[in-house]
């Protein structure tokens, strides 16, 4: 039993662990209690609802390394979508040309981009408490958004738009597609690249880091404007799935995305962890919500059990790192 | 001098994750007795202080007595209620508040209804500096005082609960010869008044001048309590050290060498002045002063982490200015800094990343940090150094003191710098790493690397530099060459 627990550390991770057991635990439970669980269909919803959740997790995840965090990321996404609207509402609206939905991506890169760094520059040379700058951000985008809009929905886009909300290549869908290659990105990011290496760094010892030459202020703001940049990304899928743009959609995600990075072992105070972890939780997180929406049971209730089961995976967590303490006492 | 000890210790054992701190050390103090605890640093005087105050548990088959009475289980709470009280060298002061909250405020915590009574802490106070003989303005604020003063405000607190056994750590470690006389004179007060006083000090002629009897420690082991009548300094520091250190001196000449470094007239307002020296290829420079001689100072502006207001900076010949440590770093200059724990090295981190923290452009291949690079940089100084760890993966606050002196060097060295500064590289490294940390240091300087070396221990930097500087208030006073002047010359000029 032993070796095969380290074999898998050695394999995936220790971090790896909660989430598999996790994915596995899920799995039976609803494939025992739900025969039709395992499905095509529970696969469809779960591969149409997962991205939009988990782009904004990837926003969420560079913050949280870096011993921060990023509350504007829904309203973020928000105010990158309206910025694409608007820029094809401006070239024709349903009419728009495949050349303007180019442009409007651009146009919501770049506002989630610009978000997201002013937001870096304020933590890096404030030194103000990245809750206080990121939740003044998020009021400010919050604001900003319904000042423009009027509080309503803008929508009225091409039609060739859709399919990145619903569409499949090869029975693949596409948002999956496009998350998944954003789960890539920032996995090669965090191992391999010096950002990655200079976040995580700064995020168990930012001075440490600062007096090993790493320039702290330069990664502060390239993590925020990289989190900026995903919001966007998410903020287009949003549109093309719901063919509008609201300001305040997907609010409630906010916290959910805490909650599946530490989920998926990040370290609460920064500086450790990984992106495959956190991938696998959101699958979970997807999956009990899909399983007891087939059962019939309240949405509401997922949510309640989202709760439930971070208790209990922080609650497994220190029992088990009290026997790794104890069995080495022994040893 | 009653014969019944105040405090009595027996076979006090303590070990943290596998290394022995204390090997079965016995202690002892009469009442009203002066005695001194001498040491190196990292040979477990200040875990027997944290053993005797609770802090630490020691293991099965510790004898604790106090005032004749067995203690199992001792608390720092218990310890408080005994009359045992330490001031440790920080002071633990608060200093923005004044003298008197200073003194008593262990009244203001546990006050009536819980209220704050002013007047009462306001008497306290007073008593306890009349006790010692002191007369204080008791409503200044802390920070105006000078650190002596300071130092009598926390003996002062001490005296509010009641004292019975004092622990002082390293308490004129700050302090000039006539603060510190002054500081002698109150503590032999204190032993007059029946209060024994144990005293932790690297001065060792003040040691010799107060104590009377000497407890020396090395490496957690006892190795004898003597009466300090008939002890000379040589001899204390050969028990210290366990070595006689009359032929150790390194210094050489290097004269031939290339300048790498020139400093002219570099000065900090506030904090250093009119600095100016050069140092050679393969030369040690050893600076050593009191704490706050502004030598950290004078590092982190080699360091470009400081921008000098005034004076110059020459490399190679060269004129540099650094925008901060990045450029720095490029030009080849590195420091390892004085605070290990929270500033040198990234505590949490495996050993393996801080080891390139420093370095990470050269382990790249594409853009992208490679593995292979990354391991083989790793292995490579782990072996060169001879750093003891498991795997590079683990958490480098696993490792001894030493070890992650070596990991903290190789860090640097990974950058192939010109110039090393070392701030303070030996403090929390036990005796014997502290000679490996040093064997290195030499080799690299053979190697052609040039070095200075900043500590406030002047033995560590006259027996390991070609020269050494003496810093205080924040200007170079004297430079001195170990082969002509003796180390009583240094020490005296340090601690005037």
């Amino acid at each position: 039993m032993k070796t095969l627990v380290q074999k898998f550390n050695a394999a995936f991770g220790a971090d790896m662990g909660g989430p598999v057991i996790a994915f596995v635990a899920v799995m039976l439970i609803f494939g025992l209690a739900a025969d039709n669980f395992l499905s095509m269909a529970t696969f469809g919803s779960v591969a149409f609802q997962l991205p939009e959740l988990g782009l904004l997790t990837l926003a969420m995840l560079l913050p949280l390394l870096t011993g921060g965090i990023n509350l504007s990321i829904t309203f973020a996404a928000n105010l990158s979508g309206l910025a694409a609207a608007w820029v094809l509402q401006a070239h024709g609206g349903v009419d728009a040309p495949a050349s303007a939905f180019l442009f409007a991506c651009l146009a919501a890169l770049a506002t989630g981009a610009a978000s997201g760094a002013l937001t870096g520059v304020a933590i890096a040379y404030t030194r103000a408490h990245p809750i206080l700058v990121t939740l003044s951000m998020m009021i400010f985008l919050r604001g900003l958004g319904e000042f423009l809009t009027r509080g309503g929905d803008v929508s009225g886009f091409p039609a060739y738009i859709a399919p990145i909300g619903h569409g499949s290549v090869f029975g693949f869908p596409i948002p999956l597609l496009i998350f998944i290659i954003c789960v890539a990105l920032w996995h090669v990011l965090l191992v391999r690249s010096k950002l990655g290496f200079g976040l995580l760094m700064i995020g168990s010892n930012m001075e440490a880091a600062h007096y090993s030459g790493l320039n702290t202020r330069k990664i502060l703001v390239l993590v925020y404007t990289l989190s900026g940049l995903m919001c966007a990304v998410a903020g287009i899928i949003m549109l093309a799935r719901f063919n509008s743009v609201r300001v305040g959609h997907g609010e409630s995600y906010l916290l959910i995305t805490v909650l599946a990075a530490f989920l998926g072992g990040i370290n609460p105070f920064g500086g450790f962890g990984r992106v495959l972890p956190v991938f696998v939780a959101l699958i979970v997180l997807q999956l009990l919500s899909s399983g007891l929406n087939l059962m019939g049971a309240n949405q509401h209730l997922a949510t309640a059990l989202w709760g439930v089961l971070m208790i209990v995976v922080m609650a497994a967590r220190t029992l088990a790192s009290n026997y790794r303490i104890f069995m080495r006492k022994k040893a | 001098m009653s014969a019944e000890p105040l405090l009595s210790l027996k076979n006090i054992r303590v070990t943290f994750g596998g290394v022995r701190a204390l090997k079965g050390v016995s202690f002892e103090v009469n009442p009203g007795e002066v005695h001194c605890l001498a040491g190196e640093n990292g040979c477990g005087k200040s875990t027997l202080i944290k053993v005797i105050t609770g802090v630490y548990k020691p293991e099965e088959g510790a004898e604790f007595v106090f005032d004749g009475k067995p203690i199992s289980g001792m608390t720092p709470t218990l310890a408080q209620t005994l009359g045992i009280q330490v001031i440790w060298q920080d002071l633990a002061l608060f200093s923005e508040m004044s003298v008197a909250e200073n003194i008593g405020f262990q009244l203001a915590v546990t006050g009536k209804f819980g209220l704050i009574n002013k007047r009462a802490i306001d008497e306290a106070a007073e008593k306890a500096l009349a006790r010692l003989g002191v007369s204080l303005d008791i409503h200044q604020p802390l920070k105006e005082l000078p650190i002596a003063q300071r130092q009598i405000v926390a003996i002062a607190r001490a005296l509010v609960g009641e004292a019975r056994l004092v622990f002082m750590d390293e308490p004129t470690a700050s302090l000039t010869q006539s603060e510190a006389d002054y500081l002698i004179g109150i503590v032999r007060n204190l032993s007059a008044s029946g209060i024994a006083v144990v005293f932790v000090s690297h001065r060792l002629a003040e040691v010799l001048e107060i104590s009377h009897r000497i407890t020396v420690l090395r490496d957690g082991a006892l190795v004898g309590v003597y009466p300090v009548e008939g002890m000379t300094q040589s001899r204390v520091t050969e028990l210290m050290t366990g070595r006689n250190f009359d032929s150790a001196v390194i210094a050489a000449d290097h004269d031939d060498a290339p300048v790498v470094l020139s400093v002219r007239n570099l000065t900090r307002n506030g904090e250093f002045v009119d600095v100016s020296f050069d140092l050679r290829r393969g030369e040690t420079l050893g600076i050593t002063g009191l704490l706050g001689a502004g030598r950290t100072e004078l590092a982190l502006t080699l360091f470009g982490m400081h921008k000098p207001h005034s004076g110059e900076i020459l490399l190679e010949g060269q004129k540099v200015s650094f925008g901060s440590n990045r450029d720095a770093i490029r030009a080849g200059i590195a420091y390892l800094s004085e605070d290990r724990l929270s500033l040198g090295l990234n505590q949490p981190q495996s050993i393996a990343d801080n080891l390139v923290m420093a370095s990470l452009d050269r382990i790249l291949s594409g853009g992208l940090i490679s593995p292979t690079r990354k391991a083989d940089v790793v292995s490579r100084w782990i072996s060169e150094l001879g750093v003891k760890i498991g795997t590079p993966d683990d958490p480098i606050r696993t490792l001894s003191g030493g070890n992650q002196q070596r990991v903290a060097i190789a860090k640097w060295l990974a950058i192939g710098p010109k110039i090393l500064i070392l701030d303070a590289p030996t403090v929390g490294v036990d005796v014997g790493a502290r000679a490996g940390i040093f064997e290195i240091v030499r080799k690299l300087a053979a190697e052609g690397l040039s070095i200075i070396i900043i500590s406030d221990e002047p033995p560590e930097v006259y027996f390991n530099a070609d020269r050494v500087v003496h810093m205080a208030d924040g200007r170079f006073q004297a430079v001195y060459d170990p082969r002509r002047a003796s180390l009583n010359e240094l020490e005296s000029a340090v601690y005037a």
